[in-house]
């Protein structure tokens, strides 16, 4: 498990005598540890959020069996493949979707969107504004690097005003979106903003929005280095940290419509909405339940799979239902 | 396995073609759908929306033909069997998550009621010109399955067969209907459950630590396991290896896409599927599918009637290709005679396995209508003497 990886800290030398066993990291167990090291730059924001979401899963006690972490495209899109949980490595804005699908092909399944700004809400800006109306039942975490990194540091619709980019090396003119007023304006039942920096609140805010229901934003400030730090000479990530503790400013229940980020501005922080309201899944439920009475028959928790009811009788669905096709690895039914 | 009886609905219909696909998919066990409107495909999923909820299903009418494609492949990985229905313009904003199923093995059908096209075309009106679409339409190199109903009692079979094959291959497979048939209204026998065959998906049996989503022995295709059974498995729209890790080298890239590749054509002459009508001595054979072929028996039977040695072959799979069928054939006849509602699609196919052995005569058609049979009449006697 000692993999070295300075972004995640599993040197395994904590504390102890010499000879002792390395030490596991805490967040192991929720990581795929035979794909490290990861592909993010040294002081990238990204594993820090990784890291809190897993110790936040950890917290809430919830069953890891049911987890699912979907992703689209960019740095932030390689989250479901380092998450030891069913991770989907989706297409490029097309991780809520994807995530839609697998929440109400399995509703009992808790569904997580990770992704980045310029996948969420560039060119999969439409599908962020239709699964908040809908208040469906996926937490979205939008890590905010204010650009494209993967591509090599193009204009996200996030990047500040003035900033540089690749692609606006004279600095941005475009009016950048404020993610959480658009979240909250589309419907979304709990909206939040934190920063790398914060990684208690953080933690404590994904374990906040996994406990609730609907369409719950996370959106993360993370510093990317490696592009937006260098192309406008903001230093290193370590320098973007130090930004984030002079001007951060926390202020739960903010009005959204005051918490526009500016090149190089102060970045409001809390917990902006907590507005539980029915979720799509209680909506069509109760919806059908009052117009269709008896005769209504919801999707079963564990999904739409139709198990062959002659497969040896046997319903458990985590067996084979063909013997003669059946695993050489695994019993045969 | 016997068909789930709650999605069944036994009895005789009078249906058109759209309704009787949406019954098909629904006999079939599909239960979750998710679509946006577009004409003329959006009376499939009209009437699964009215039937779902009484069954266990779940339909959502999404933001986009792109949403719909992504939550159909999403919903799948459930176990859920899973269908949309456009045409052509949400066909062509299909196309990188019809990939993204090709590439992840994600079992699941995406119906085209195809319409006039390009662009906008004819929303209303007959077209078959996304053939090609349907076997090239997402980037990069792969294989897929597509059938053709000619009427809306196979409107209704083809969409169980296209579950079917899609769960036995575990690949997207297309129903590429056309108007015609999608609007038109004709007797729709539904079996009873008991007599309709569907195959189930087929979960792994492997214990949680040793599964790997695409490791496959030897099989062609791997073993399924749901999202949700603990399995915590990555699936990813990169090359992958048997973990479903990405790997960015050509090795990898050659032995992960070279299966998805010959899963398909390995098993081609098991998939093809045709019909026959006349075409044992005869000179013309006029290869045809959709409502097309209805037009072409017409004008062989005219052909036939002065004197023409005509016969029809009809096209059910139209991929993959009967090419062994096509190569035989035109070993021993003059002409292949090909009408299609596009200026030539299928007809490229066809001259590629005749191969110059026996000449192959297009005969076109810009959509909003069927051929006249008279014109495809024509283009045999031209071809027969």
């Amino acid at each position: 498990m000692n993999t070295g990886n300075a972004e995640l800290g599993t040197t395994g030398a904590g504390p102890g005598p010499a000879d002792a066993a390395p030490e596991e990291h805490p967040i192991a167990p929720y990581v795929r540890m035979d794909r490290m090291p990861h592909i993010w730059c040294p002081t990238c924001g990204i594993g820090t959020v990784v890291k809190c979401f897993a110790t936040a899963l950890g917290e809430t006690g919830v069953d890891l069996d049911k987890v699912a972490v979907v992703s689209g495209i960019g740095c932030t899109g390689r989250v479901a493949g380092y998450m030891k949980l069913d991770g989907f490595h989706t297409t490029h804005g097309r991780a809520i979707p994807f995530a839609t699908g697998l929440k109400l092909g399995r509703p009992e399944l808790h569904v997580t969107v990770f992704s980045g700004d310029g996948d969420l809400v560039g060119i999969g800006g439409n599908h962020f504004i239709h699964a908040a109306r809908r208040n469906m039942d996926l937490l979205v975490i939008l890590v905010n690097n204010f650009i494209y990194g993967m591509t090599g540091g193009q204009n996200a619709p996030t990047t500040p005003l003035t900033a540089k980019t690749s692609t606006m090396p004279f600095g941005n003119f475009e009016r950048p979106f404020n993610l959480a007023h658009l979240a909250a304006s589309c419907g979304a039942s709990y909206v939040a903003r934190w920063t790398c920096l914060h990684v208690r609140q953080l933690t404590w805010g994904l374990k906040d929005a996994i406990q609730r229901r609907g369409f719950r934003f996370v959106e993360v400030i993370a510093p990317c280095s490696t592009l937006y730090a260098r192309l406008n000479k903001l230093g290193t990530g370590f320098n973007l940290m130090q930004f984030y503790h002079d001007n951060a400013e926390v202020r739960h229940g903010a009005d959204t419509r005051e918490v526009d980020i500016g090149f190089q501005d102060k970045i409001v922080c809390g917990k902006f909405v907590d507005d539980p309201r029915p979720t799509f899944l209680e909506m069509m439920d109760e919806h059908y339940r009052k117009i269709l009475g008896d005769k209504y028959v919801p999707m079963p928790p564990a999904g739409g799979f139709i198990p062959d009811p002659d497969s040896c009788g046997n319903p458990d669905p985590n067996r084979h239902r063909d013997g003669a096709a059946a695993s050489p690895r695994g019993p045969t039914p | 396995m016997r068909a789930d009886p709650a999605g069944v609905l036994t009895g005789v219909h009078y249906l058109d073609g759209d309704f009787a696909c949406g019954e098909g998919a629904m006999a079939a066990g599909c239960r979750f759908v998710a679509g946006y409107p577009i004409t003329p495909s959006t009376e499939v999923v009209e009437r699964i929306a009215r039937r779902f909820p009484r069954m266990g299903g779940t339909f959502v009418q999404m933001e986009d033909e792109l949403a719909s494609m992504a939550a159909v492949v999403g919903a799948s990985w459930t176990g859920t069997k899973s269908m949309t229905v456009t045409s052509g313009p949400g066909f062509s904003l299909m196309m990188e998550n019809i990939g993204l199923a090709v590439m992840m093995e994600t079992p699941c059908v995406v119906v085209n009621v195809q319409r006039g096209g390009p662009s906008t075309g004819l929303p209303t009106m007959v077209g078959q010109a996304d053939m090609m679409q349907a076997r090239w339409g997402s980037h990069g190199d792969y294989e897929l399955i597509a059938l053709c109903p000619q009427s809306p009692q196979e409107a209704f079979d083809l969409t169980i067969d296209a579950f079917n094959l899609s769960e036995q291959y575990r690949v997207p497979v297309l129903v590429m209907m056309d108007e015609c048939v999608g609007h038109m209204t004709e007797k729709v026998i539904v079996r009873p459950a008991e007599d309709i065959e569907v195959v189930p998906r087929r979960l792994t049996a492997a214990p949680r630590g040793e599964f790997q989503p695409y490791r496959v022995d030897g099989r062609p295709v791997p073993e399924f396991a749901r999202a949700g059974d603990g399995y915590r498995f990555h699936t990813t729209g990169l090359t992958h290896d048997e973990r479903g890790y990405p790997v960015m080298n050509a090795e990898c890239q050659e032995k992960c896409v070279r299966r998805l590749v010959d899963k398909i054509r390995g098993s081609a002459e098991q998939i093809v599927r045709f019909e026959e009508e006349g075409t044992e001595g005869a000179d013309i054979v006029v290869v045809c599918y959709g409502i097309t072929a209805r037009v072409a028996r017409l004008a062989v039977h005219l052909a036939r009637e002065r004197g023409v040695k005509a016969g029809v072959l009809r096209l059910v799979v139209v991929w993959p290709f009967p090419e062994q069928r096509i190569r035989e054939l035109a070993r021993h006849i003059r002409a292949f005679v090909v009408p299609e509602i596009n200026y030539g699609q299928i007809v490229l196919e066809v001259e590629r396995c005749a191969a110059g052995q026996a000449a192959v005569v297009p005969v076109p058609h810009g959509g909003g209508g069927v051929h006249d049979p008279s014109a495809i009449c024509q283009s045999i006697l031209r071809a027969a003497q």
